[in-house]
């Protein structure tokens, strides 16, 4: 993994590093100051809970296996925080990944459970869905000039319900849930390749090296080739573009559809592994394409980057089941998320403060002292998280 | 019919209530993606005065609590934006969505906290107030009015005169269309836009609890506010940032929302047999639809968010 890491060592990269970690930092910190407000007692037991998350069980057969879980939930959160990342490159904010996400999740399953498709053949379908999905947004934006933001939080709730209607034709008699892959189609479950003996976990698929592999083929493809370079000049100046000679329409609409298949592959590579069921009766749009915001944010929006913030942010999603329920709920870990994500926005502010240097500090030390000491305080919390992180990773 | 009248306007007051709260932040020159997270504060704020007001108070009293309450909730989180957008020049699609997230989170992870302590068999993030929301209905027949409706329609008087016949409201859109030339004239920008966005906090908090005391006595926080926030913004977007054309919108779009409610009661709709997750998607599909036909013309603050530097040309 450490290799992966190098070519995000530009530049650039220590200070994205840096105001990621400031950003996890005062996130968890606001966290703690909630738990402390509502209840002082379990408040440290509570923090602790979070970061710990499987590393709370004691026999490391327990831990690997929960280990494993999270790794099964990081690998959709991973492709819809690229989804994020690449339309943001592109200058496009797409919300929608909520929304495609649905939709891939919405035609792996019923592929799977209904017309009995092999594994690839639904993955694929999900990939297609999320693709058309994210295509109708930029195609509403490039010809009809609709905001990208409002179709596509229209499109969330439209694909919902579009997609609880669809899958509840394949729901279990006696319950809102989808049928068991394993019972129906064992066919449609993504190949383990011996890694579930590896994690001791049979939903570890061929999913999670898909999951390493599509951020580098992401990063080759903006960084390195035509077309991405072509997208991201659409994003910095459309009209430049245009008088470039580029296709800017084009761009916007293939754009959206390859951010639209990045997250509804996410919910593919995830519902294929049988680790959960839809519910047929859910009220709200999924979770995962938001946090694939906070993802891609706090990794810098970098796809290597989106590796290690979907970890971490996982992590603390599901060290949120661990706290003590008598005194607080597990959605504390979405409220961090939510402030992580919040916090994301300063990042530019942190850079300035990082680039600028003693003499900038030394006269606005008043006005935010949590980010003005760069050389001297911010060493320790930050080697502290560094640390954490990395035994995570 | 009169149940789809009392529906359509209710539904119509809280778009109405929220988009014109999204306007007066895009005249300023910020995008208010937030106003979802928003209305959850003031709904939160609201439904907790509601809940723990002694039973016997007088029903003006509750309704000017309730209100004061979901305004002052929706004003204090509307900084969260201000500050950001503002003072630090951040994304504010960004910070709006950020917003939206630690709304609901915020909202659960408090409401359940508070049932817990309550009981600690109670895990629920509901809040009832069945008998508190009766101070803001008055039945005429068998139309029941809310004040809500009331409040609306002002808001929607004031915010046309504000924004057109006073000097602030001119001043706040200069800023919103070109605010390098607004503080050349000596208009505070940071001040103005800081108006522009508190003003929409007041009216998000008022829309948040306008909306969960339309048609239901209590509210599980852990489904925000339904997307309606966004719903507002497309209204705001297809009334083209205009309160009498916002509020032409907010009566269509409220009336396709009403008809999810009360389509059971109209034979013809019912004899078409179609499942009801279709009149839930109808309000959306609707926005859709009709944004794609008005969009193309349609003309946003020209300088909205965009963050001001005063040293920009």
């Amino acid at each position: 993994m450490n290799k992966e890491k190098t070519p995000l060592l530009g530049r650039n990269s220590t200070q994205t590093l840096l105001s990621s970690l400031i950003c996890i930092l005062l996130g968890l910190m606001v966290g703690y100051i909630v738990l402390l407000l509502i209840n002082p007692r379990g408040a440290n037991g509570a923090i602790m809970a979070i970061l710990k998350n499987f590393m709370t069980y004691s026999k490391p057969n327990a831990q690997l296996k929960y280990f494993a879980n999270t790794l099964v939930k990081t690998v959709p959160l991973i492709l819809c925080s690229l989804s994020v990342l690449f339309a943001y490159k592109v200058g496009l904010f797409n919300i929608g990944a909520a929304g495609q996400y649905v939709v891939g999740a919405g035609a792996s399953l019923y592929l799977a459970l209904k017309l009995n498709m092999p594994w690839y053949v639904c993955l694929v379908a999900a990939v297609l869905a999320g693709a058309l999905l994210g295509a109708l947004s930029g195609v509403l934006n490039a010809y009809r000039n609709v905001n990208v933001v409002i179709s596509c939080i229209m499109l969330n709730w439209i694909s919902l319900y579009a997609v609880n209607t669809m899958l509840a034709q394949v729901k279990e008699a006696t319950s809102p849930y989808t049928l068991p892959i394993k019972g129906v189609n064992p066919s449609a479950l993504l190949p383990t390749l011996g890694l579930d003996k590896l994690f001791n976990s049979q939903y570890v698929t061929i999913a999670l090296p898909l999951a390493i592999l599509i951020p580098i083929l992401i990063w080759v493809l903006l960084e390195k080739t035509k077309l991405g370079y072509e997208l991201k000049a659409t994003g910095f100046n459309s009209h430049a573009a245009k008088y470039a000679g580029m296709k800017e329409k084009r761009n916007i609409i293939l754009t959206m559809a390859i951010s639209g298949g990045l997250a509804a592959m996410g919910a593919g590579l995830f519902y294929l592994t049988g680790f959960e069921q839809w519910q047929t009766t859910q009220s709200s749009v999924p979770a995962m394409g938001f946090n694939g915001i906070a993802a891609g944010f706090l990794g810098g929006l970098s796809p290597i980057g989106a590796i290690f913030s979907s970890y971490f942010i996982q992590h603390i999603t599901n060290g949120g089941a661990y706290v003590d329920k008598t005194m607080y709920s597990a959605q504390i870990s979405d409220l961090i998320t939510s402030l992580i994500i919040y916090l994301c926005a300063f990042v530019l502010f942190f850079k300035q403060l990082m680039g600028k240097g003693a003499a900038f500090t030394a006269g606005n030390a008043n006005a935010e002292p949590a980010a003005a000491p760069q050389p001297v305080a911010e060493d320790t919390p930050q080697e502290d998280d560094e640390t954490g992180k990395g035994g995570e990773a | 019919m009169v149940l789809l009248l009392q529906y359509t306007l209710i539904f119509a007051s809280v778009l109405m209530l929220v988009a014109l709260g999204g306007c007066f932040a895009e005249h300023s020159g910020v995008i208010n993606i937030g106003l979802e997270g928003i209305m959850v504060m003031g709904a939160l704020g609201g439904a907790l005065v509601m809940k723990f007001l002694p039973a016997g108070t007088a029903a003006p009293m509750v309704v000017l609590l309730v209100i004061l309450a979901a305004v002052g909730m929706g004003m204090i989180y509307s900084l969260l934006l201000a500050v950001a957008a503002i003072n630090f020049k951040a994304d504010q699609t960004l910070v709006g969505t950020a917003m939206n997230l630690l709304g609901t989170a915020a909202a659960t992870v408090f409401v359940k906290a508070m049932n817990t302590a309550e009981s600690v068999d109670n895990v629920s993030a509901t809040i009832q107030y069945t008998e508190p929301k009766k101070a803001f209905l008055v039945n005429i027949g068998s139309f029941e009015f809310s004040w809500f409706m009331a409040v609306a329609f002002v808001a929607l008087v004031v915010s046309y005169i504000v924004l057109y016949k006073t000097r602030f409201g001119l001043r706040l859109q200069a800023c919103g269309e070109h605010p390098q030339a607004a503080d050349s004239v000596g208009i505070n920008v940071y001040k103005m836009r800081y108006a522009g966005v508190l003003i929409s906090g007041v009216l998000g908090g008022l829309g948040g609890i306008t909306f969960i005391t339309a048609g239901v006595s209590e509210w599980k926080f852990e489904y925000g506010v339904a997307g309606f926030g966004f719903l507002a913004l497309a209204v705001m977007i297809f009334g083209e940032w205009k309160p009498t054309r916002i509020a032409l919108a907010a009566i269509l779009f409220g009336a396709f929302r009403a008809l999810g409610n009360v389509y059971s009661g109209f034979e013809l709709l019912r004899n078409l047999n179609l499942p009801s997750t279709l009149y839930n998607m109808l309000p959306y599909i609707v926005c859709l639809i009709v944004l794609s036909f008005t969009s193309e013309k349609s003309r946003a603050p020209k300088a909205e968010g965009q963050p001001y530097d005063k040293g920009q040309r």
